[in-house]
């Protein structure tokens, strides 16, 4: 990794999915000092553009407005792991020599559609033949993994909340985070019901915004930085799409079996892991990821979640950035963002969010309710 | 086959879709059937909890609504 950028998350009425993309590509560029024509290829990350906003073939929409032409530029959509599927893929082709320069940015433009068409769009990634049809939301679909996963192991609204509470304390630290606030215990716990059990407090943010981050082969990134970070483990993984056809919805299978690719390639184990980012679409959905992390055993995902143990400045923190609760969610922006959070904090520049171990992070990117899974691990190189 | 089957969760959605903005707050069930296999049905009447029994009530527009089993 030798260059990142990163637009603010947030709404901004004003802006439109090219020039929040092609802000964040420019500022990956200027930091790894690289013009356009070096670009060999551009890979893009993006849920629903063809759905927020009207338009279609957006990586070479995008790339032309950079500057970047003549290469290949591909999108890749899968849903809210658009960005870090793209980001999985652009990896590989520079790992098989098929490229050295390889510029990745993921963008989302949400904020322009009414909330229930913006749920609708959402939904769009869960199995619309089923489920969606019966009249499931995202919120639902993980309200009902909630309710599964307090039924088998006893998890708590308090433990739920207790994510959403230290996500916005550290996010409220972010400059570039969509919902800079701090929120109590007592307010997480009394907001207003979406899908139950989950209140507006355990759910992302509706939010655009755009990160990039610029790949080059490890024995060219001198070339570029003076502070590369190095990929040590990457895997993309899948699963059902529809929740009702999985055997055990407390679990994302396909997180558990990334981690464990991912972990392998770098030689590292759960415990080695010093601060990651993780994908908190949903409360709940930080707490499954602590446990198919590997972090703890199944079913002690809420009590650390309360433990104190995730927080910025504890030994191992979660989501110092924020997360996507705070941070804000545009959804194809979400997977190349945790990228840049993770080497932001690698390079020692993450400022009042700067976690004390950061020279191994680890960022996890969840599709759908879980049929697309991205783990990737950074170190310091 | 019998179309009977046990709540293996459930949600009560309150923020809904355009569609179903009309039908909000309604709950949600994930239903495991006789054969073991899951479906995602529309509870009517009263509200149930994971383990209750459910029984077909009706279809509407292709989706599937059950209620509580006596």
């Amino acid at each position: 990794m030798v260059g990142i950028g990163k637009t603010a998350f947030g709404a901004f009425p004003d802006r439109d999915l090219r020039s929040l993309a092609v802000e964040a590509g420019q500022k990956c560029l200027a930091d790894a000092h690289v013009t356009p024509s070096k670009i060999e290829a551009f890979y893009l990350g993006n849920f629903a553009g063809p759905a927020f906003v009207g338009q279609n073939h957006l990586a070479p929409y995008i790339a032309s407005a950079l500057g970047i032409s003549g290469v290949p530029c591909t999108r890749f959509e899968a849903a809210c792991a658009s960005s870090g599927s793209a980001f999985f893929h652009a990896v590989a082709s520079v790992a098989a020599g098929m490229n050295d320069l390889v510029l990745v940015a993921g963008v989302e433009k949400m904020t322009s559609q009414p909330t229930p068409v913006v749920t609708e769009i959402l939904a769009g990634a869960g199995d619309t033949a089923g489920e969606v049809r019966a009249g499931a939301t995202f919120p639902a679909l993980f309200g009902m993994i909630a309710r599964r996963h307090m039924f088998q192991y006893g998890t708590t609204r308090e433990q739920l909340a207790a994510v959403a509470v230290k996500n916005h304390s550290n996010g409220a630290k972010n400059p570039l985070a969509h919902m800079r606030k701090v929120i109590t215990m007592a307010q997480a716990l009394a907001g207003k019901p979406i899908a139950e059990p989950l209140t507006i407090y355990d759910c992302s943010l509706v939010s655009d915004g755009a990160a990039a981050v610029l790949i080059a082969p490890l024995d060219r990134a001198a070339e570029f930085t003076s502070t590369p970070a190095k990929i040590l483990g990457i895997a993309q993984t899948s699963d059902a799409v529809a929740l009702d056809n999985k055997d055990d919805i407390t679990t994302f299978r396909a997180v558990g079996m990334a981690a464990e690719k991912a972990y392998k390639m770098a030689g590292v184990k759960p415990t080695d892991i010093e601060f990651a980012e993780v994908h908190d679409c949903f409360t709940i959905a930080e707490i499954i990821a602590m446990e198919d992390l590997g972090w703890v055993a199944k079913g002690e995902g809420g009590p650390y979640a309360i433990s104190g143990q995730t927080c910025l400045k504890a030994e191992r923190p979660v989501n110092p950035s924020g997360g996507l609760k705070s941070k804000g969610h545009p959804v194809g922006a979400t997977g190349v963002g945790q990228i840049c959070d993770l080497v932001m904090q690698i390079r020692g520049e993450a400022g009042d969010l700067q976690v004390q171990r950061h020279s191994l992070g680890l960022a996890e990117n969840l599709g759908g309710s879980g049929a697309t899974a991205v783990v990737t691990i950074l170190g310091a190189a | 086959m019998s179309r009977a089957g046990v709540v293996y969760t459930e949600t009560v959605v309150h923020a809904a879709p355009p569609q179903f903005v009309a039908d909000a707050p309604y709950q949600l069930a994930i239903v495991t059937l006789g054969d073991g296999s899951r479906t995602t049905v529309r509870i009517l009447g009263e509200r149930v909890a994971i383990g209750d029994p459910v029984e077909p009530a009706e279809e509407r527009g292709g989706v599937a609504f059950f209620r509580k089993a006596p």
